[in-house]
């Protein structure tokens, strides 16, 4: 309790969508008219959950509803959620680029935050005047940033361009600095969005890095939104999901990460639809998809050593195609472990109908972990017909373990069982040949 | 680092709170002053920006005026013939010009200040004003280089018989700057807060701008306006005394019109005060409609 640096209280965030215009003036001046009667705002009452995939009924939208969280001196907090869940209002709002519409948070020391790097930076400016004017701007004084100043260009690695205008640089170089600009701030709070995306990897290497130490060494607080899940699950210890405006969930930074890899991902191995919600569209729609160990149901546990059978059933819908179906397989950190694909016929074009499409995943290659798949339909190995993302999970389980043992995961996407040869040699002398 | 973070166990010293609404007069104008290094680096920025890659470079401060003012001797001098109460024509339209160029240019920057800006206001809090408040300060490196130009053309008019007197109310030119510099930024704060959700008064302040020039005496003296119906829309702008007075400041001629300045002042006042509270309520949520 002593030692909460950010204390989030019933922050609700409402935008109206549409366009600006007369409308808009019309609910201005009923608003105005309210408060002037001193009756509360009678568009605060109404609002959708933001959800941008459904139509609401309500030209307004709770980006945010009711969040409460505390973030303690220290922590990384990773945010994560899908787009459009009110991550970055969560941000904006903490870094004091808007107002909440309710409810209130209270902070503890100087919050730097670096929406998108290279705020402010003027194009026609040398890195070298960019450096101090983006360092004032995040809060900076001037003394402070001339006794950083070698290190920020030292941590940028763009020293040779220091005195060229930024214009003139590559967008690495320019996100470079600007990183560096703002990972020398001498903020307890810094927030990070999504940095990562531009920079090679050793930058990004360098950035995460210089994130740990912040956080660990120097005992500041971090919050961060990713959607790399292997840099959150390396960075953060604390994590907090966010959908549709909700805090849905909050906790170690591992089992964040693991709620919000599989939320939204058709937890079972086998599906079978029929009718109205079949997944599909004018092209295709899919009947059922199942995996499982090969010879089993779907319902017993598939082990490292049983071969996997995936399958799908589906109903296509044109006539005289080139159908091809391709399969992605990702691990619970989404790394993609494979994309694999065939024709549904190889020899003409198909006609419309059902189909049945399986391969099999041989035995001993997969580790004891989740694996969740992607389905596509291609025309013509060349457009999409249909994709459905998530559309099947499968947990593999060690086929050593035994019951009651504690659970042993290998590192790695894959855990395949090579062939191995030992045998001990003869007469072994490094560096000389083998001779008789 | 726990032993002194359970020190203050339950104290809760929070030094900041973000809230859906300050008190209308919770101005923080302390924080303003903790970002004078960005106000002088904007102030920087805009100068040293605006002439990279031209020739000329700030000569170009010089040229605009030189034009304008020739402009006004054909046209308000040699067709319209109107006088200039015995000062130089030039020196006369130049010295008007010079504070009034001030003005339209604090006034249209500054109105400009969220628009112009959102992009860097939606991604960093600094204290919005910061921005308003380094434009009125880097067109006063403007000023300062158009009133050179006014003396060395002052100094040239001074070997054809119109001398060059130092006297003490010189010191006023200062203080009308600064009456100027806040009237602009006054008036532009409203405008510039008005403008975020509708856009129509950054239509308006194009011609608006354009038709308070007329009605300021910059081309023609306010003794030369007979019509009293005239003469009173043109002395209840706000604008009038202070141009009136600069002219006396700097030649002596008439007399110093103490009843117009206050009524400046007063203005001034009340559009700062209206344009503070306005501004600090609209920073807080323009990202959203703007």
């Amino acid at each position: 309790m002593s030692n909460t640096v950010i204390r989030i209280e019933n922050v609700s965030k409402q935008y109206r969508l549409g366009q600006v215009g007369t409308g808009s003036l019309g609910h201005d001046i009923n608003r105005w008219w309210h408060t002037v009667r001193g009756k509360e705002d009678p568009y605060l009452q109404i609002g959708d959950v933001n959800d941008r995939t459904s139509k609401g009924v309500s030209d307004y939208v709770w980006a945010l509803k009711d969040i409460n969280f505390d973030v303690k001196q220290g922590d990384m907090l990773g945010i994560v959620g899908r787009n459009g869940a009110g991550k970055s209002t969560l941000l904006k709002i903490l870094s004091r680029t808007t107002a909440p519409t309710t409810g209130s948070v209270k902070v503890k020391g100087r919050i730097a935050s670096l929406l998108e790097v290279g705020t402010g930076f003027h194009p026609e400016l040398s890195g070298r005047e960019n450096v101090f004017l983006n360092g004032a701007i995040l809060g900076m004084s001037k003394s402070e940033i001339r006794s950083k100043f070698d290190e920020i260009v030292a941590f940028s690695g763009v020293d040779r361009y220091i005195d060229t205008p930024v214009k003139r640089y590559s967008s690495g170089m320019y996100v470079r600095l600007a990183f560096a600009v703002a990972a020398h701030l001498e903020s307890e709070i810094l927030i990070v969005d999504e940095v990562l995306a531009v920079g090679d990897a050793e930058f990004q290497k360098k950035c995460l890095g210089k994130m740990n130490d912040v956080s660990s060494k120097e005992g500041r607080t971090v919050l961060f939104v990713s959607h790399n899940m292997l840099a959150m699950k390396q960075l953060c210890n604390i994590g907090m999901m966010m959908q549709n405006g909700l805090l849905k969930y909050e906790g170690p930074m591992n089992e964040v990460a693991e709620k919000y890899l599989v939320a939204g991902i058709t937890k079972a191995s086998e599906a079978v639809w029929d009718g109205a919600n079949e997944p599909g569209n004018e092209n295709i729609s899919i009947k059922k998809v199942k995996a499982a160990a090969l010879g089993k149901s779907s319902q017993d546990p598939i082990k490292t050593s049983d071969q996997i059978l995936i399958e799908v059933e589906f109903e296509n819908k044109q006539n005289d195609i080139d159908l091809d179906v391709t399969w992605d397989m990702f691990d619970v950190e989404m790394a993609h472990v494979f994309h694999i694909g065939t024709r549904v016929d190889d020899e003409k074009k198909i006609t419309s109908g059902n189909y049945k499409v399986s391969f099999k995943i041989p035995a001993n290659l997969l580790n004891n972990k989740r694996y969740s798949f992607n389905i596509t339909f291609g025309i013509d190995q060349r457009y999409v017909a249909y994709r459905h993302e998530g559309i099947l999970t499968i947990d593999v389980e060690d086929a050593l373990q035994r019951q009651g043992a504690s659970i042993h995961q290998y590192p790695g996407v894959i855990h395949p069982a090579f062939e191995w040869e030992r045998k001990k040699l003869q007469n072994f002398n490094v560096g000389q040949p083998l001779l008789q | 680092m726990n032993i002194a973070a359970s020190a203050q166990v339950d104290t809760e010293v929070w030094d900041m709170e973000i809230q859906p609404k300050t008190g209308l007069f919770d101005l923080n104008l302390k924080e303003v002053w903790k970002y004078r290094d960005l106000m002088w680096l904007f102030v920087r920025r805009d100068f040293v920006a605006s002439f990279k890659q031209t020739i000329l470079g700030p000569l170009w401060h010089v040229i605009q005026p030189i034009m304008t003012t020739i402009m006004f001797l054909i046209v308000f001098g040699r067709i319209a013939n109107i006088p200039t109460d015995g000062i130089p024509s030039a020196i006369f339209y130049m010295s008007g010009l010079t504070l009034w160029n001030y003005f339209s240019a604090c006034l249209s920057g500054t109105s400009n200040t969220f628009l112009a800006n959102s992009g860097i206001f939606g991604k960093v809090y600094f204290p919005r004003l910061v921005i308003p408040i380094s434009t009125v300060l880097s067109n006063l490196v403007k000023l300062a280089i158009q009133f050179v130009l006014f003396f060395a053309i002052w100094t040239y008019y001074q070997y054809n018989g119109f001398a060059i007197t130092l006297s003490w109310t010189w010191l006023l030119v200062p203080l009308l700057t600064i009456m100027m510099a806040l009237m602009g930024l006054g008036i532009g704060i409203i405008i510039s807060s008005l403008t975020t959700k509708y856009r129509d008064f950054s239509i308006l302040i194009g011609f608006g701008i354009q038709i308070l020039m007329y009605l300021t005496p910059i081309a023609y003296p306010l003794s030369y306006i007979d019509n009293p119906k005239y003469k009173m829309i043109i002395q209840a702008n706000p604008l009038t005394p202070i141009i009136e007075s600069l002219r006396f400041a700097l030649f002596q001629t008439g007399e110093l019109d103490v009843r117009g300045l206050l009524y400046s002042g007063v203005v001034i006042v009340v559009s700062l005060f209206f344009g503070l509270i306005i501004f600090n309520r609209v920073q807080k949520t323009f990202m959203d409609t703007v």
